[in-house]
């Protein structure tokens, strides 16, 4: 409960502050008090425009992420396990993970289109080494005698993997794919700065070609409250699914 | 013919930078079926370096380890281990559903393994606690928890590395007698590792002691013929623990000395 009252405090504290700072500090049109913008958010929400746009990210950042999670679970897997797979792909996750998903819009735009599947390419690009390093890594901190005991067991080779490698693995796996999508937020506002027809990153991109300031801030905040709130999803699904893959022990 | 032998076994770990370290050499003992044998020795000296080549999950150097006539190549369920710390359990699952592991593995049926799991906890004077999982139980019940997984397994031989040395003197007293007492109804072979004069001779049909490291080896074995509940207060208990103390002294001196 004090949980939620701390969360209450501080946005109300950080709107407020916000709210001063604009009335009183720098009052100009160029950086429009938080009551203008809820107001202009509230218009935007009303006809229809905030929704679609912010629509369109979403549905870019989950299928992009699903994807690149789903692609990146097995292959950080295989390459915590095997020795041989590791070295074969480490090339790749290590050259490609240097270079950043904001540089490959381009490409991906010369690829792809100015589309969906472009957008989708760049949160797959962004999403999968996060995940395939985290997994690799939760793989190689599994304790030895985790898998020494399974082995005196009798378990098989493959039933090591299944039953021993990938349960004690979770936790790292669902702490990449949070700090990825994280990233997912950077990469989908950039490449809809670029190169798209509708989303949040769009709609920034026409504030600022129209000059409107308002709009701008519609789409600031509520990217950072989406981000807020897709966290504390993740966050409360890690604490509820999977307390139990809790490092400890 | 003895159920394990070590045949002159040598182990060297190698190392990157600075020397390498001979932890045993000419290393030789038998175990017999169904006995329970103690490796006693100062920290360090190389007892789970031993027990780890009998498991099978390090090779030795040199010399080779025999069972039921063939030499040890890797881990098998014939040596069901209880390891030192308790980081061998599966933190995911329930203690019921550890203990079950190995029986899961084999494809038994959801039901027997179930019943079967639940009695080895039992033995182990867990019922009750099945549905926790192990950071919610205490040290002396994780460490029950590995030997329930292991009788329920069914190995021939149990392979137990200093499995109470992280408890309270009360609790320890207590799991050597329970130990004890699976030991007299299962009769399965035990090597049994510990650095407590007092719990080998409490626990050990025979006692090996071994020398301080480094090229460690059994400086001897001390057969232990006492019957049924041993109590530490018998003439004949002190009689074996002198005798075994006597043996050991030296090799904890040389042991502290080489380590300062
Ligand atoms: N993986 C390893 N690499 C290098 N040296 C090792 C390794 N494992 C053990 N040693 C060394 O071998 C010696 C014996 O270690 P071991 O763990 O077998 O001792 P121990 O008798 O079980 O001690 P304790 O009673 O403290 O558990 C020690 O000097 C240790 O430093
Ligand atoms: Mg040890």
């Amino acid at each position: 409960m004090s949980t939620y009252g701390g969360y209450a405090l501080g946005f109300v504290s950080l709107f407020l502050i916000w709210q001063l700072a604009s009335l009183y500090l720098v009052s100009s049109v160029l950086f429009p008090p938080p009551t203008v913008v809820f107001r202009k958010g509230w218009l935007l929400l009303r006809n229809g425009v905030l929704l679609e746009h912010l629509a369109a990210s979403l549905r870019r950042i989950l299928a992009g992420f699903l994807a690149g999670s789903l692609l990146g679970i097995p292959i950080g897997l295989a390459m915590g396990s095997f020795r041989s797979v590791r070295k074969l792909l480490e090339p790749y996750t290590e050259f490609l993970r240097f270079i950043p998903s904001v540089a490959m819009i381009t490409v991906a735009v010369i690829w792809f289109g100015i589309g969906e599947a472009s957008k989708i390419f760049l949160i797959i690009y962004t999403t999968i080494f996060i995940v395939i390093l985290n997994t690799a890594a939760g793989v190689a901190a599994i304790a030895p005698n985790k898998i020494r005991a399974a082995e005196s067991l009798g378990a098989t080779r493959a039933q090591i993997f299944c039953h021993v490698a990938m349960p004690a693995t979770v936790p790292y796996i669902l702490t990449g794919m949070r700090l990825a999508m994280g990233n997912s937020f950077t990469t989908i506002v950039a490449a809809e700065l670029i190169a798209a027809n509708d989303g949040l990153g769009k709609m920034l991109w026409d504030g600022r070609l129209f000059m409107l300031v308002d709009e701008i801030f519609v789409s600031l905040v509520t990217l950072g409250l989406l981000g807020f709130v897709v966290d504390r999803m993740f966050r409360w699904s890690i604490y509820t699914f999977a307390g139990k893959y809790s490092p400890a022990t | 013919m003895p159920l394990v032998s070590f045949l002159d076994v040598e182990k060297t770990y190698r190392s990157l930078q600075g020397a390498d370290y001979t932890a045993v050499e000419h290393f030789n003992v038998e175990i017999e079926l169904g006995e329970f044998f103690c490796l006693l020795g100062p920290s360090g000296c190389g007892k789970t370096t031993v027990l780890k080549m009998l498991a099978g999950f390090e090779a030795p150097t040199t010399g080779q380890i025999l069972m039921d006539g063939r030499p040890v190549t890797g881990a098998s369920r014939d040596r069901g281990v209880v390891f030192q710390g308790d980081d061998s359990l599966y933190g995911w699952l329930t203690a019921v559903e550890n203990v079950e592991f190995g029986l899961r593995m084999r494809h038994v049926g959801k039901t027997e393994r179930r019943e079967r799991a639940m009695r080895h906890l039992e033995l182990v004077g867990l019922k009750g606690q099945e549905q926790k999982y192990p950071a919610e139980l205490s040290g002396g019940m994780k460490q029950r928890i590995q030997i329930a997984r292991v009788l329920a397994n069914e190995p021939k031989m149990l392979l137990m590395d200093e499995p109470f040395a992280a408890l309270d003197a009360q609790t320890r007293a207590l799991m050597q007698l329970e130990l004890a007492h699976i030991w007299r109804a299962t009769r399965t072979t035990v090597l049994f590792i510990t650095h407590d004069i007092d719990e080998a001779v409490t626990l050990g049909k025979r006692i090996g002691v071994m020398r301080a490291g480094p090229r460690s080896q059994v400086k001897g074995v001390v057969e232990v013929a006492l019957n049924g509940a041993r109590s530490r207060t018998d003439d004949g208990f002190l009689r074996y623990y002198k005798e075994v103390y006597e043996m050991i002294r030296d090799e904890v001196a040389k042991s502290i000395a080489g380590a300062s």
